[in-house]
């Protein structure tokens, strides 16, 4: 599942999970993945349109943790890195108050 | 009889509403043919006796795992479905319910967690969901018991939802429901908060981990031997040696009887672990030795499955676990088999895939003693000071972390990412906790004392047969020359086949020395495991994988005792 991270260019207000900063929201717009982790990801709240929020990342690549409605949920870095989501305005704004948070 | 299933999300409280509705009654069981455990238990509705079930949370009905195959099997089988909802994630526990709704199931929907919506700021109108989905809806929150009456009452009022929807348009159904019944408030942290969001820190994290596994550590420890030390050893030592004395007298002193039941006297005495009868050293050591460390595990241990501490645990472990080719959530099987391999390798199925399960199955086997193991290896090599026990664990430890590597580099594929919700901090409900911890507790007793009882038995055949010696001559190149242990350690090796505990006990009358006493605990630790366990690993793993895990355990074996030989003096 880590094997083939799609690197594409994204759009300048796109970023995926990984890059997004800590304390921010914002909303799922796309998932590159297949069938299977839409349905898994679906399971705990992640679907495209919903807003997350980053709270915190481990070290070295490891575990996100988002806030998705009133749930907190981890996902693995490679997951994460498929998860292309859409600054809101709101977490634009978020995201220029938190610049010194590091991710 | 019929059936009432209680259906929800893993996480929403569904085992403490359980707990409300049943008595004291409750059977754990496996659902046939499976190695899913779910609990059942009984209640009376009006005049009739219907059967509960606790469904294994499942966040979907499309089945992803046997947990959730096994949910959807269970459905089929349930006369009244009740739908256990966390109202503080009303719109991803929708997603369920409209999934029963389509299956046109007898539905009542029970909005658990029901308080917290007040401080959380969510406020859900529950008389309008109940007209959209045209079921009853009832509010409660299982720790108080508050709504639980209003939930019985509405038992009986089942319905079947006349909701119908594109299952392409779930979400934007959904979507329309939270828009009618929910609104928000805003609303501050609270200290649970804060303190769950510094336990998943990745800075504050760590620390806090260290000192709550040292507590918890700490905890077992006191609570097992202040146990031993205040009830069990006096009432052994008081009332039931004298008694066993006097029945040794009775016959006769000696023979086999005699041995069988009472065991050789050393001195004239009674010693509870050397005598190897099956009324003195079969009795004691799961009783007095093993039972209150076994409680006073599955005490902690239940606090922190019920306080949501485990899954946040697993997120700070992920990174390690990954190089062992599991990922965090394996953590769970792991401090499970620290209170019985048994369910350690049942919880291997948290994990996704078979290489995942391999490698879970096969360090826990090896590098984790099961609580009966580490309570006698407290007892006999913890004289010895906390050096001794480092030595012992601490090597398990190494053990643990090298086989992981190497076998994450060996076998072929790769581990799949931690995917989990973290649940909020909760106090746990104490009469669910107890509930468990009763559970368990008897399944001890249950499971152990026969194998105790049976393996002393054995040991005294086997002795009366001088198999052991025979054996212990065979063995003797390797026992002696390679891990440096008398050659009488045979015997040990082959009853801990049956029980570990026993095992243990087994090297007292050795005379071992502090280096041999090490090198046995850890070699009876990872050369084989129990019957008991080795049994669940066939079910779980397969004859083949188990065959490939039980050589490495054997090699590993050999070489870490062997090794432990040479650089310990």
């Amino acid at each position: 599942m880590q094997a083939k991270i799609p690197n594409e260019r994204k759009p300048m207000n796109e970023t995926d999970l990984t890059q997004l900063q800590n304390r921010t929201k914002a909303l799922v717009s796309r998932i590159l993945g297949g069938y299977g982790l839409q349905k898994k990801l679906e399971t705990l709240g992640i679907r495209v349109g919903c807003e997350v929020e980053k709270l915190s990342a481990q070290a070295l690549r490891g575990p996100i943790i988002l806030k998705i409605g009133n749930a907190q949920v981890a996902i693995g870095f490679g997951m994460a890195k498929r998860i292309i989501v859409k600054y809101t305005d709101m977490g634009q704004k978020d995201a220029n108050h938190n610049t010194k948070n590091d991710n | 009889m019929r059936k009432i299933l209680l259906i929800g999300n893993p996480n929403v409280g569904k085992s403490v509403i359980f707990s409300r509705l049943t008595g004291v009654h409750v059977i754990a069981s496996n659902y046939p043919g499976t190695t899913v455990e779910y609990t059942r238990g009984y209640m009376r509705l009006g005049d009739e006796k219907v059967e509960i079930i606790d469904v294994p949370g499942t966040y979907a009905l499309e089945p992803t795992s046997k947990a959730e195959k096994v949910a959807i099997e269970m459905l089929k089988e349930g006369d009244i479905v009740v739908n256990v909802i966390d109202a503080t994630n009303l719109e991803r526990n929708l997603n369920l319910t409209l999934q029963l709704i389509k299956k046109k199931v007898r539905l009542i929907i029970c909005l658990n967690f029901w308080d917290e919506t007040k401080h959380t700021g969510i406020n859900i109108d529950k008389d309008k969901l109940e007209k959209i989905l045209g079921v009853p809806v009832v509010p409660t929150c299982g720790i108080t018991g508050e709504g639980i009456k209003r939930l019985v009452s509405q038992l009986i009022k089942p319905k079947i939802s006349k909701y119908e929807y594109e299952t392409e348009n779930k979400w934007s159904e959904i979507g329309e429901i939270i828009n009618e019944v929910q609104k928000l408030t805003h609303r501050h942290h609270t200290i649970w908060e804060r303190l769950g969001d510094a336990s998943v820190h990745p800075l504050t994290g760590i620390p806090i981990a260290i000192i709550i596994l040292y507590l918890a550590f700490k905890i077992v420890r006191f609570v097992g031997e202040s146990i031993i030390g205040y009830v069990f050893e006096p009432l052994f030592e008081n009332l039931w040696a004298p008694l066993m004395l006097k029945l040794s007298s009775l016959l006769g002193g000696s023979g086999f009887i005699h041995n069988v039941l009472i065991g050789r006297l050393i001195e004239g005495k009674i010693e509870f672990v050397e005598s190897l009868g099956l009324l003195t050293t079969g009795l004691f050591v799961p009783i007095a030795m093993v039972l209150p460390y076994i409680f006073a595990f599955y005490l902690v241990l239940g606090f922190m499955e019920d306080s949501g501490y485990l899954p946040r645990l697993g997120v700070l472990l992920d990174n390690l676990m990954h190089k062992l080719g599991i990922h965090g959530l394996a953590i769970i099987p792991m401090l499970l088999g620290f209170g019985c391999n048994v369910p350690g390798a049942l919880a291997t199925r948290v994990l996704d895939t078979r290489r995942e399960r391999f490698i879970a199955a096969t360090l826990m086997a090896i590098a984790v003693p099961c609580m009966a193991q580490i309570a006698m290896i407290f007892g006999l090599v913890g004289k010895y000071g906390s050096g001794a026990l480092a030595l012992v664990f601490g090597t398990l430890f190494i053990v643990w972390i090298i086989l992981g590597l190497l076998l994450n580099l060996t076998l072929k594929g790769e581990s799949p990412e931690i995917f989990v919700e973290i649940p909020p901090y909760r106090f746990p409900y104490l009469l669910a906790l107890l509930k468990k911890l009763w559970m368990r507790v008897l399944w001890f007793l249950k499971e152990a004392v026969p194998y105790v009882l049976l393996g002393v038995l054995v040991v005294n055949i086997l002795y009366s047969l001088h198999i052991i010696e025979f054996v212990g001559r065979i063995a003797s190149p390797v026992v002696k020359g390679i891990l440096g242990l008398p050659r009488e350690a045979v015997g040990a090796l082959v009853i801990g086949f049956l029980r570990k505990d026993v095992a243990v006990g087994m090297l007292v009358p050795l005379g071992l020395t502090l280096k041999q006493m090490v090198i046995a605990s850890v070699v009876l630790t990872m050369y084989f495991p129990c019957i008991a366990t080795f049994a669940v690993l066939v079910k779980e793993l397969g004859i083949t994988d188990m065959l490939k895990s039980a050589s490495i355990m054997i090699i590993s074996t050999l070489i870490v005792g062997g090794l432990l030989n040479l650089i310990l003096r």
